[in-house]
């Protein structure tokens, strides 16, 4: 049994069927790397976990619990952060905000009344955030706006964010998309560096191969809504019917 | 120095304001008695007054519409039933406030958390529209089928029949154990005459402890929520964040301090009216708080001070007060001036606060304080203008950036 245990899951929009009978299973502490081309119904599969959409059909599990019509802090709750393909974060608060919401959130859950304490006293929340920050190297960052800053940035910021709620299960939605060779590098070193010290399971969809082979410990390749193949990183490079969905050749 | 749980800078902050507030009497009456600038002396009880509880209901709905971005268009409901409340506790027990106010506050409590759970169903427009028309059904039924409460059209009153059960001898207007709200001490220092009145300082010592409120919620994590909402709730709710309950209590706290507003109001002159729940009313609170500047903790007070000093002194510029300035002119040239004067002042008031307010949206989008900033950095750098300031660089490293964006 997997962490996450995906059983037929479809999801229709109107004409398009976005998903069909899609079954996952991510071992627990495992990388997964989820691959297809444009439009393959990646992202949709995501917003299936985290409480966005509701598939038509199937079941998701989560440690032997369904997520299915749960809200998604509830879900956030159960241990699941996600990190979006357009960074979500908040533009109007400084960088080192944004990062305490998430310390702040991990720590008095869902909603607590706390209108009497100072934001500016809680020595620990501030040590969680600067160390977060300083593990992905924003630290001199920590008083700038989050809007003002790159999409590379925005995007370590937001991983940031998510780590720092400690999930169980890590969803990355193109982590590295818009970023320098030498922030995808480091992305990658530490995304490599989390996995070591602590127990974490990742899911990560991925265009760029480097990023999938140096971390994906299996991967699932997707496409039109429905997997293709699932096998070890070894098996899935010279793969014919990869080679077709991405060069969309015929056979 | 530190107190109170304060920052330093906080805590001068706080005593500037303080100061302000107690000097109040003095610093709105620069003009001698009788000299042609003393129409705009606002040194008068009731003005005072008036400063300091629309204050109260602007920092309060700051706290909503500042933090969290949900606009209302309803919370004069909260001000009606505050001050029908404290009313009530006159007719009921006597004319000390102690028992009205903090019943004020809890009856519009409780009337916030109602509105707010429903309303707070909806976001954006929609939620504007449902604190809209709950503020109108308040409105209309206090005019109509609640009259056995509110006394309908007449407005709430205190009659000679009233039970009163507490009235002691001689205990006819609003007081707070004996110091009552309408008398005054007055100063005179040459041609200057400054008024301490009983019910400004009662109203100031409330929005002073009022505002020390709002500046905690502001530092605190609670604060920090709500500004997160307001900037992307997506991203609150899939970092774990339930928002409504957020937003609820941002709800009932605002609705709480439109209450005490309310309940103030009626401490000051015991009547309480339906006209207070009209939406009207509701939309000046918020031309307050975005006058002043919305999500500022300095604001909404200013807007609110702004707005009734428009109010109230350019409407009582009538024709003689404009002969008596312009007299000195040739006669043509001071007709021609009055004339052109009639559409700013007098009646036509609004159309000056109008402009004001349209140049302040568009010029000084963060409000008066973003003006105020600005002027307080032209000074600043006015002083010290040799070579970069190592100071201010940070600050230019976010602008730069910004033209980043796409
Ligand atoms: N909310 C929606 N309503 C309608 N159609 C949608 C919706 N979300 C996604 N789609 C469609 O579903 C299909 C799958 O989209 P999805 O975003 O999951 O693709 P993806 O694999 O993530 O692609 P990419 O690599 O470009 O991000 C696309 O054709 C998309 O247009
Ligand atoms: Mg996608």
């Amino acid at each position: 049994m997997g962490i996450l245990e995906v059983k037929g899951v479809g999801k229709r929009f109107g004409g398009l069927q976005a998903l069909s009978d899609v079954n996952l299973s991510v071992a627990e502490n495992s990388v997964h790397a989820i691959i297809g081309p444009n439009g393959a119904g990646k992202s949709t599969l995501l917003n299936c976990f985290v409480g966005k959409l509701i598939p038509d059909t199937g079941s998701v599990m989560f440690n032997g619990q369904s997520v299915l019509g749960r809200k998604p802090h509830e879900i956030n709750q159960m241990g699941i952060s996600r990190v979006f393909q357009t960074p979500e974060i908040f533009g109007d608060l400084t960088v080192m905000e944004n990062v305490m919401i998430s310390c702040f959130a991990h720590r008095d859950g869902a909603f607590r009344i706390h209108p009497f304490e100072t934001v500016a006293h809680e020595a620990d929340i501030i040590e969680q955030a600067e160390t977060m920050l300083s593990d992905v190297n924003m630290l001199d960052k920590r008083e700038m706006h989050a809007a003002s800053m790159s999409r590379g940035d925005k995007r370590r910021l937001e991983m940031a964010m998510c780590l720092a709620q400690e999930p169980k299960l890590l969803l990355l939605d193109e982590p590295t998309a818009g970023m320098a060779r030498a922030d995808t590098n480091n992305t990658i070193a530490l995304l490599k560096e989390i996995k070591e010290k602590r127990d974490i399971t990742m899911a990560i969809i991925e265009h760029d191969m480097h990023v999938v082979f140096s971390l994906a410990e299996r991967i699932t390749v997707l496409a039109q809504g429905t997997p293709l193949v699932e096998d070890t990183p070894e098996n899935i490079k010279g793969h014919p019917k990869v080679k077709e969905a991405y060069l969309g050749e015929s056979v | 120095m530190k107190f109170l749980g304060l920052s330093a800078k906080d805590t001068r902050f706080l005593l500037i304001v303080i100061l302000l507030t107690l000097a109040t009497p003095i610093i709105l009456q620069p003009f001698p008695e009788g000299s042609g600038l003393a129409t705009f002396n606002a040194g008068y009880p009731d003005l005072m007054q008036r400063f300091a509880i629309f204050g109260i209901f602007a920092i309060g709905f700051n706290i909503l519409f500042g933090l969290t971005g949900y606009l209302s268009f309803g919370h004069a409901a909260f001000l009606g039933i505050g001050s029908y409340t404290v009313v009530w506790m006159y007719k009921l027990l006597d004319y000390n406030v102690i028992w009205g106010l903090p019943l004020a506050v809890v009856t519009s409590g409780l009337f916030a958390l109602l509105i707010g759970y429903i309303s707070l169903r909806r976001s954006g427009i929609y939620f504007s529209i449902l604190t809209l028309a709950f503020a109108q059904m308040s409105y209309n039924l206090a005019y109509s089928v609640l009259t056995p409460i509110t006394n309908g059209e007449t407005g709430l009153q205190v009659y000679s029949n009233d039970p009163q059960v507490l009235i002691s001898e001689g205990e006819t207007s609003p007081h707070f154990f004996g110091i009552v709200m309408n008398e005054s001490a007055k100063l005179n220092l040459g041609d200057w005459q400054f008024t301490f009145n009983n019910g400004y300082y009662f109203t100031a010592i409330i929005a002073i402890v009022v505002f020390y409120i709002s500046l905690r919620i502001f530092r605190s994590p609670f604060g920090l929520m709500l500004r997160a909402i307001k900037t992307n709730q997506t991203r609150l709710n899939y970092t774990g964040i339930n928002t409504r309950p957020y937003t609820l209590a941002a709800f009932v706290i605002s609705g709480m301090y439109a209450g005490l507003a309310g309940g103030l109001m009626a401490a000051m002159d015991p009547l309480a009216g339906a006209e207070r729940m009209q939406w009207t009313a509701s939309g000046e609170v918020v031309l307050m708080t975005i006058l002043g500047g919305a999500g500022t903790l300095m604001g909404p007070i200013l807007g609110a001070g702004f707005i009734k000093y428009f109010e109230n002194i350019f409407s009582k510029i009538n024709d003689q007060v404009l002969h008596g300035w312009f007299e000195w002119m040739p006669d043509g040239l001071e007709d021609f001036i009055i004339g052109l004067s009639h559409f700013f002042v007098g009646k036509s008031w609004h159309l000056t606060l109008g402009l004001l307010f349209m140049l302040v949206v568009i010029f000084l989008p963060g409000g008066l304080v973003e003006g105020g900033t600005r002027i307080w950095h032209a000074i600043r750098r006015d002083r010290k203008p040799k070579g970069p300031d190592p100071e201010h660089h940070p600050e230019h490293i976010p602008h730069v950036a910004e033209k980043e964006e796409f």
